[in-house]
């Protein structure tokens, strides 16, 4: 072992070559990271954070290459070793964790196999040492039943086991680096909590360093002692994460804190703030600040003349920042509005209600194999959402939210129970038997920016084509029908000619907005509209959407996992679990004590991007039971931490009702919730 | 089925909508020509699409001119650059004439059995349930029987001519094409797009033709290609049989057929029409190839 840093990333410079041209995606980033220490690397998608990742471990593929510069690690050049050397290094000295743990695992090998594959190749140990090291393992990253995982395929865990498994591999061999690419992107809340508690944990247990990749400030906060901020391929600021937290000096940084939705704000009382624009192609690169063309505080001139170094903050020798004006720049405050009002408490007439819906999917029958057993997505959900306000559904995944939607929207059929929109009865209404005024009045917004857009059509076509068919509007208005929903959307006229192959994620998303507004609708349901987005352009959709609500007088259902968002957004908010409402409520009340056992520990699981931000993590055990095993009595009685006792196990919960806005299912008495639970949220303030 | 056409007008009208499309093909273009294979099929199959057009003014005979004085010496000679066949026809006018039929037969065909086989298999894919089990089985049972036996029994009783080869071969390819189309359609219906356009209303015909077919076009292209390199085989191999298309009309498969018998003293006059369908079947293949590595690319 040398003396310095563990990595040491010196000018590195990364260019792609593509048929436009060499396309400098990262022009020359230094940074250092010590053993044992966990760096967080944080900038919206586009900014090279995964090209630095994969140029340390040169994996860069064809068309990347490393230009120039020096990566040191353990006193070794990584950028001229070859193959061999690199060999050793991988797996063993770095290990990589990836985004999507399903692609990181082989489908046809057990668990086991692939565990012990890593120490067998690598040490060369025997098979049996090598069992047990995986055994082990699996119990460090606290899987039940190491014995059992073993044997099984990767397909038959849940996505945050499988991501544990990745971990699992990752650490087995004691690397000096670990290097995590979004490793909790696309993870539900709770187990995104867990799979972070748990990296914590074992850092503190194996000396690695993480190098911890996120576009999300509030998940980095959790893990890392330093935070480096990336822009273009640079570095723009770095420092102790408290620093950063508390006194980011950089635009762009501040403008990442300012687009998080936190538990404590709304947007009556503080309008998240998107970074204007979106990251600019490396291809054209100005001489001066990268970021300069985004930038609020930016002065023609100065910033945009030469480059810009990055130097220490005056009086943090610590941090360090590139911008000419961050010693001008008064200090940032963390949005708040308290003294803004709020017009709680008046509800119109339900514009949409669910009363007693049901809806169980029956499998198909297996040919001469018999029956299998019915799914029961939503089981006896109560909800409503008022005239121009907006009804939120959370949960985790697989708790029945999208299935609601889908029974909204009449692209499945009740099967017992209805629905009433506007007064009408739609719930046993497929789409294709709702009339035209009907199927104008409900429109979805969909989750998926990649397959909301048909690929093969322009965005001018799918607009148009939605403006036909629910507005019947003749060819001849239809170009100045698509302007105008373009600009609704803030998007550009041009916009119209390209197809979705051409469009960001956040693009894609408005103008599938524009689609669904095109019959002027009166409900838009919108299921998980920002949750595969960057935080950033989270924001600005979000904004979007409570905009034209307004603006429109327009229900919205938005169906989220995400609990700052609805926090941020909704009027009423239902905590879903297992197909039934477990909370249901106003937002004030729904975020205020007494709590669901299980909204509890949804609330205590979001992450915040605030390192003082203490809260105790109350971890749900166990997964989702399946469709099959829903318990007889209340369906959180398996996970639940505050089970009472065989009641709980036996019989239903009761509802609970708290006033006339706010309903708790469960056996503990509103009163012993109240006083077991503490606010988890700062509360609202309320004017009158 | 105006509606798609009429909702297209939209793009298409404006000037900047057609410039963007054209700056588009032209892109897909120049992709295509740096790929190898593709080049080489491109020029394969041109090759032989203008030497087919142009066979009534460069063949250097009539196809069915007996040259009685050339019987003498059938090899290749300064007045039959290909030699003749054993009636004295000259073998280069017959394999030019001879690429008309097939360069006609063999895209139709695929033409006809990519229409009948999406169709099929977007009905089977996108309604599922017996719709399906029904294409799925008369599928099944169509591609279990041995082809050539089928267009034996086929062609026989129904008489050989050129729209019945096109027949027979959309009806026995379709099945093919119709496991692909519902294969893909299976995947493309879950889209939410497809969600967007049932909550907008549309028929059942507009989604499976406008939102799913366009997006299977990619793996449907590329098939197509192989497909018509392996119409020109069978339609060769029909030839063969003496159940293609009537005589004297040059054939290339019944130019084989003729002749042989007399492979062991002229061999020419069978390889010169052998040649002549690889060489095109090599063609849609490499087309075939660089179409592939096209769409992985994009």
């Amino acid at each position: 072992m040398t003396d310095g840093p563990l990595l040491d990333v010196q000018d590195l410079r990364v260019s792609y070559t593509t048929r436009a041209g060499e396309v400098p995606v990262v022009p020359g980033l230094s940074f250092q990271l010590n053993a044992g220490e966990a760096l967080g690397l944080v900038g919206e998608s586009g900014c090279g954070k995964s090209t630095v990742a994969l140029a340390i471990v040169r994996y860069l593929g064809r068309s990347g290459r490393i230009v120039g510069g020096r990566i040191r690690f353990e006193g070794r050049e990584l950028t001229t070793l070859d193959e061999a050397g690199l060999r050793a290094i991988r797996g063993r000295r770095i290990a990589m964790v990836y985004q999507d743990p399903m692609a990181s695992l082989n489908p046809v090998m057990t668990v086991g196999h692939q565990l012990m594959e890593a120490p067998r190749t690598h040490e060369g140990v025997s098979g049996a040492t090598a069992r047990d090291r995986a055994l082990a393992m699996l119990a460090e990253v606290k899987l039940a039943d190491p014995e059992a995982v073993m044997e099984r395929y990767p397909h038959q865990l849940s996505g945050g086991q499988q991501q544990r498994i990745v971990i699992a591999m990752a650490l087995i061999t004691g690397p000096a680096l670990l290097i995590m690419d979004e490793p909790t992107t696309g993870l539900d809340v709770t187990v995104e909590a867990a799979v972070l508690d748990l990296v914590r944990e074992l850092r503190s247990r194996h000396r690695s360093a993480i190098l911890f990749i996120s576009h999300n400030l509030g998940s980095v906060v959790r893990v890392c002692d330093r935070v480096a901020v990336m822009y273009r391929g640079e570095l723009v600021e770095e420092g102790p994460v408290r620093r950063i937290f508390t006194n980011p000096r950089h635009p762009y940084t501040r403008g990442l804190l300012d687009c998080l939705p936190t538990l404590g704000s709304d947007k009556r009382q503080a309008p998240l703030v998107p970074i204007a624009g979106q990251v600019e192609s490396a291809l054209a690169r100005a001489p001066g600040c990268g970021f300069a063309g985004r930038c609020a505080h930016v002065e023609i001139g100065r910033c945009t003349s030469h480059p810009i170094p990055i130097g220490e903050v005056y009086g943090e020798p610590d941090h360090h920042v590139a911008c000419v004006r961050a010693d001008e720049l008064a200090r940032w405050t963390r949005r708040s509005g308290a003294t803004v009002t709020h017009d709680a408490g008046v509800v119109g007439e339900p514009m949409v209600a669910v009363h007693h819906l049901t809806k169980i999917y029956e499998p198909r029958r297996r040919w001469l194999r018999g029956p299998r057993a019915p799914v029961r997505a939503v089981s006896d959900v109560d909800l409503a959402a008022a005239r121009g306000r907006t009804l939120a559904i959370v949960g985790e995944s697989g708790c029945g939210k999208s299935t609601v939607a889908k029974v909204l929207s009449g692209l499945v059929v009740a099967t017992a129970g209805g629905v009433t929109l506007d007064g009408v009865e739609v719930g046993a209404l497929a789409v294709d038997a709702r009339g035209a005024a009907l199927k104008r009045k409900l429109q979805m917004v969909f989750q998926n920016p990649d397959s909301t857009l048909n690929p093969s059509h322009t965005v001018g076509y799918a607009i148009g084509r939605a403006l036909r068919r629910l507005q019947g509007l003749s060819p001849a208005d239809l170009a100045a029908g698509v302007e105008h929903l373009l600009e609704v959307v803030k998007l550009p006229p041009a916009m119209a000619a390209r197809k979705p192959g051409h469009l960001s994620g956040g693009e894609k998303q408005r103008a599938a907005i524009a689609r669904a507004l095109a019959g002027d609708p009166e409900v838009i349901v919108a299921d998980e509209p920002v949750s595969a987005l960057d935080v950033s352009v989270q924001a600005s959709i979000v904004n979007l959407l409570t905009e034209i609500q307004a603006a429109r007088g327009a229900t919205l259902v938005f169906i989220s996992h995400d609990l700052a968002v609805v926090r941020y957004l909704a009027d009423t908010v239902a905590v879903m679990y297992l197909g039934t409402v477990a909370e249901l409520g106003s937002v004030e009340r729904v975020f205020a004590p007494p709590y669901h056992p299980y909204t509890e520990a949804l609330l205590s699981a979001v992450p915040v991007p605030d390192p003082d931000h203490a809260v105790a993590r109350i971890l749900l055990e166990g997964r989702v039971p399946r469709a099959d095993e829903i318990p007889r009595g209340c369906p959180f009685a398996t996970r639940c931490p505050r089970r009472i006792g065989p009641i709980c196990d036996e019989t239903p919960p009761p509802v609970q009702r708290f006033g006339a806005d706010h309903r708790i299912a469960c056996h503990i008495p509103g009163e012993e919730l109240r006083r077991l639970q503490t606010a988890l949220v700062e509360p609202r303030v309320v004017g009158r | 089925m105006s509606t798609p056409v009429a909702a297209g007008t939209l793009s298409a009208s404006s000037p900047a909508a057609s410039r963007v499309r054209a700056r588009r093909w032209r892109r897909r273009l120049a992709a295509l020509g740096e790929s190898t294979p593709a080049t080489v099929g491109i020029a394969i199959v041109l090759a032989w699409v203008v030497l087919a057009v142009l066979a009534p003014l460069i063949a250097p005979y009539p196809p069915n001119a007996n040259d009685m004085a050339a019987l003498a010496h059938t090899t290749p000679s300064k007045a039959h650059w290909l030699g003749t066949d054993h009636l004295g026809r000259d073998l280069l006018a017959r394999v030019l004439w001879g690429a008309r039929p097939v360069l006609v037969i063999a895209p139709l065909a695929v033409l006809g059995a990519a229409a009948l086989g999406s169709l099929l298999g977007l009905s089977a894919g996108y309604f599922g349930r017996w719709i399906d089990l029904t294409i799925t089985r008369a599928c099944d049972i169509v591609l279990s029987f041995p082809v050539i036996i089928l267009y034996m029994i086929i062609l026989a009783h129904v008489g050989s001519s050129a729209w019945n080869i096109i027949g027979v071969l959309t009806l026995t390819k379709a099945p093919i094409i119709a496991r692909i189309v519902r294969g893909m359609t299976l995947d493309l219906r879950e889209r939410e797009y497809v969600a967007a356009a049932k909550m907008r209303g549309e028929s059942a015909l507009y989604i499976m033709l406008v939102e799913i077919l366009p997006n299977a076009r990619g793996p449907l292209v590329v098939d197509m290609c192989l497909r018509t390199g392996y119409n020109v085989i069978i339609i060769g191999a029909l030839g063969f049989l003496g159940i293609g298309l009537p005589p004297p009309d040059p054939d290339w498969g019944g130019m084989v057929k003729d002749t042989y018998g007399m492979m062991m003293v002229w061999p020419h006059m069978a390889l010169v029409p052998c040649a002549a369908i690889s060489s095109l079947v090599v063609g849609f293949n490499l087309l075939a190839v660089g179409l592939r590595e096209l769409g992985l690319r994009d």
